[in-house]
C-alpha cells in the first residue's frame, strides 16, 4: 500500500445492541463502497460477547484514497440504534458531521452536530419483520449522507441478506431511503420559507 | 464446487484471505484446532478444501494440529494450520520437529494478546520474539508479516512458495485487527499466480539420500511412499536421515539449517519504504501497526517532521543490512508494535550505536494510535 490518504474520507460509526444486525449493516455499506462504488473501504467490527448482545459497533472508514489507520478517530456519521451507542460516540461528532438515530430507540441531547430521526424498529415492524431495522437504517444513512451510491447499496443489500428475504429487504431499503429523502426536502422548504418570510 | 483461485473482486477480513491465499497456492491439506481469532481461518479452510480435492481435519489439539501438518507434508501435499497465542505454544516442539526433519508447510499465528489466555478477542504482536526463539535449540525461521486482508492473500502465497523453495516452515505472523478487519481483496487470475514446488529427486530412486543438499542448500524431498527411501527423525541425522550422535554431525547439519535460511536471505526479504528517501527518522513497523506508522509519518510530514517509514514484510529473518544502511543516514528509528518491545530491540542490536532508538508500544489489546506516533516523532 502506497500513496497518502486523501480528503473524501467519510469515517462512519454504526452502533446498536448486538443482534440488530449493526455488524451486518456495516458490512454493507463497506462492501458497498469497495465493490460497488470501486472506493476504498475498511470495516472493523465488536468481536467477542457484545456483537451478541451488549453494545455493539462496526467502524466503517471509506475514501478515494488509501486507508491506513482503519479506526474511526473523527466520526462524520453516526448511525445509533441504541441509548449506549449514542451516548459512546454522539460527542466525538463535530458540527460538520451528521448524526442519526431510530427515534424510538434514543434520546438525542443537545450536540454539536446536527441529529436526523428514524422510527426504522417500528416501521420494520409495520413490514413484518422487526430485524429489517437495520437496513431500514442503511437505506437512511444513504439517503441523508450519500456515503454511497443508491444503486450501490441497493446491489449490496439484495446479496448479503439470506435467500429469500430479498424483496423484503429491498422494500425495508426503500422505505429508510424514502423517509430520508422526504425529511431533506421537507428541510430545503423549510429554509427556503425562512428566507422568504 | 468453487475453484480454488477465487478470481475477482471480494470483501473480506484478512483470516478470509488467509484461507484464499492458501487455495491460490495449492494448500491440500488444513488441521487445525479452532481459537480466537485465528478461527475463521479454519472455518473457511473446512468449507473450501473439500470441494477442491484437499482435505480438513479438526484435531484435538494444537500439539496433534501440526502433528498432522508435518505428516501430510512429508506425504506430498502443501499443508497448513492457523493458531493464536496459545495454540502457538502448544505447536512449538512440532514446529521444531519440521525444522529439523526440513519438512514444508505454514502456520498462520493470529495474534491476540498474551501471556497465557490475556485478551482472547483483542489484538498483539507480542509472540515476535516467540516465533524467532519459541522452539528450542538453534535454527533460523522465516516469519511474514500482513498489514491488511490484500498483502494476508499474496503474503500467503508468498510463505507456500518459500517453505516449498526452502524446506522449512514458514511462519504467517498477523494479528486480530488484520484478521477480523474486511477490505477489498482482489484475486488474480490463476495464470497470474507464480508457485514453487519442492526440489523434487532426480535419479535413481533406490540412491536418493533425503537430506543431501542441493546447490542452495535445499536437499530434494521424496514424498513417503512414492519408491525412494525415506528415514525422518527429530535426531541428529546424516544425508541418509540416520541418527548420527556425534558433535561433528550435530554441527554440520545446524549450521546447513541455518545457512540454507541465511545464505537465500535476500530472496527471502522483502520490505517496502515509504517517504525513506530524505527522512531524519525512519519508523520500522510490520502488520497491523505499520498502517498506523504509515498514517503518522503523513500526518508528521505536514508538520514538517521529515519522518518516513521501513515495513517489513519479512520480519525473519530480521533484515540487519538494512537497518545499519538507514542507520548512518536518518537521526533516530522509531519502531512500532503492539508490545513492549521485541522487533525494537533488534533494530537497536542492528543500528549498532548509530543512531538512537526509539519504542512506541503498549502491552496489547489495541491498535497503537498514530498520535501516540507523532507525539514520539516531535520529541526527536
Amino acid at each position: 500500500m502506497t500513496g497518502q490518504e486523501t480528503s473524501s474520507k467519510k469515517e462512519i460509526v454504526v452502533t446498536g445492541f448486538g443482534g440488530q444486525g449493526i455488524i451486518l449493516a456495516g458490512r454493507i455499506l463497506g462492501k458497498a463502497a469497495a465493490l460497488g462504488d470501486h472506493r476504498e473501504s475498511t470495516l472493523v467490527q465488536s468481536y467477542g460477547p457484545e456483537s451478541r448482545g451488549g453494545a455493539c459497533s462496526a467502524q466503517v472508514i471509506i475514501s478515494d484514497g488509501v486507508i491506513h489507520y482503519p479506526y474511526v478517530r473523527k466520526p462524520d456519521i453516526l448511525s445509533a440504534m441504541s441509548q449506549a451507542g449514542y451516548e459512546k460516540y454522539a460527542d466525538l461528532v463535530e458540527e460538520d458531521g451528521i448524526i442519526l438515530i431510530d427515534q424510538d430507540l434514543v434520546k438525542p441531547k443537545s450536540g454539536k452536530a446536527p441529529v436526523f430521526a428514524i422510527p426504522s424498529t417500528r416501521f420494520a415492524e409495520e413490514l413484518g419483520r422487526k430485524m429489517m431495522a437495520n437496513i431500514i437504517m442503511i437505506g437512511f444513512i444513504v439517503a441523508t449522507t450519500g456515503a454511497v451510491s443508491h444503486q450501490a447499496a441497493l446491489q449490496t443489500v439484495e446479496k448479503s441478506v439470506p435467500p429469500g428475504t430479498e424483496k423484503k429487504n429491498l422494500e425495508a431499503f426503500s422505505k429508510g431511503y424514502d423517509f430520508g429523502l422526504a425529511l431533506f426536502k421537507g428541510r430545503e422548504k423549510k429554509a427556503a420559507g425562512q428566507v422568504g418570510a | 464446487m468453487k475453484p480454488a483461485v477465487l478470481t475477482g473482486e471480494h470483501y473480506m477480513t484478512g483470516d478470509e484471505a488467509i484461507a484464499e491465499g492458501a487455495l491460490a497456492a495449492g494448500c491440500l491439506f488444513f488441521g487445525a484446532y479452532p481459537i480466537t481469532p485465528a478461527t475463521e481461518i479454519a472455518e473457511r479452510m473446512s468449507q473450501r478444501l473439500f470441494g477442491v480435492g484437499g482435505t480438513f481435519i479438526q484435531m484435538e489439539d494444537e500439539i496433534a494440529a501440526m502433528a498432522a501438518v508435518v505428516g501430510a507434508s512429508c506425504a506430498g501435499v502443501k499443508s497448513m494450520t492457523a493458531t493464536s497465542g496459545p495454540g502457538f505454544s502448544l505447536m512449538m516442539e512440532n514446529l521444531g520437529l519440521a525444522i529439523v526433519m526440513e519438512t514444508p508447510c505454514v502456520v498462520a499465528n493470529v495474534q491476540r494478546a498474551g501471556p497465557s489466555t490475556g485478551l482472547p478477542t483483542q489484538g498483539a504482536q507480542a509472540d515476535m520474539m516467540q516465533a524467532r526463539w519459541g522452539s528450542h535449540g538453534h535454527y533460523e525461521i522465516i516469519a511474514l508479516a500482513p498489514e491488511s486482508a490484500q498483502e494476508a492473500f499474496y503474503e500467503t502465497i508468498r510463505a507456500f512458495n518459500l517453505a516449498e523453495k526452502y524446506r522449512t516452515p514458514v511462519l504467517i505472523m498477523t494479528d486480530e485487527l488484520v484478521g477480523h478487519m474486511s477490505e477489498r481483496v482482489v484475486i488474480p487470475k490463476k495464470s497470474a499466480i507464480t508457485l514453487e514446488d519442492r526440489p523434487r529427486p532426480k535419479g535413481r530412486k533406490d540412491r536418493y539420500l533425503p537430506f543431501e543438499p542441493g546447490p542452495n542448500g535445499v536437499p530434494p524431498m521424496a514424498a513417503a511412499g512414492e519408491g525412494c527411501a525415506v528415514h525422518m527423525t527429530g535426531l541428529t541425522h546424516d544425508a541418509k536421515g540416520y541418527p548420527v550422535m556425534t558433535v561433528e554431525c550435530q554441527e554440520q547439519m545446524v549450521t546447513r539449517l541455518v545457512n540454507k535460511i541465511l545464505d537465500n536471505r535476500h530472496d527471502i526479504f522483502s520490505f517496502k519504504e515509504y517517504r525513506l528517501e530524505d527522512a531524519d527518522v525512519a519508523v520500522v513497523s510490520y502488520g497491523i501497526s505499520a498502517r498506523t506508522a504509515r498514517a503518522a509519518v503523513d500526518e508528521a510530514r505536514q508538520e514538517g517532521i521529515k519522518a518516513g517509514m521501513l515495513k517489513l514484510d519479512t520480519v525473519w529473518p530480521f533484515c540487519e543490512e538494512k537497518i545499519f544502511e538507514l542507520a548512518q543516514r536518518v537521526k533516530a528509528f522509531v519502531t512500532v508494535e503492539i508490545n513492549l518491545g521485541q522487533i525494537h530491540l533488534e533494530v537497536m542490536r542492528a543500528a549498532r550505536g548509530k543512531a538512537p532508538c526509539v519504542l512506541v508500544g503498549h502491552a496489547g489489546g489495541a491498535l497503537i494510535s498514530p498520535e501516540q506516533v507523532k507525539a514520539a516523532l516531535r520529541s526527536i
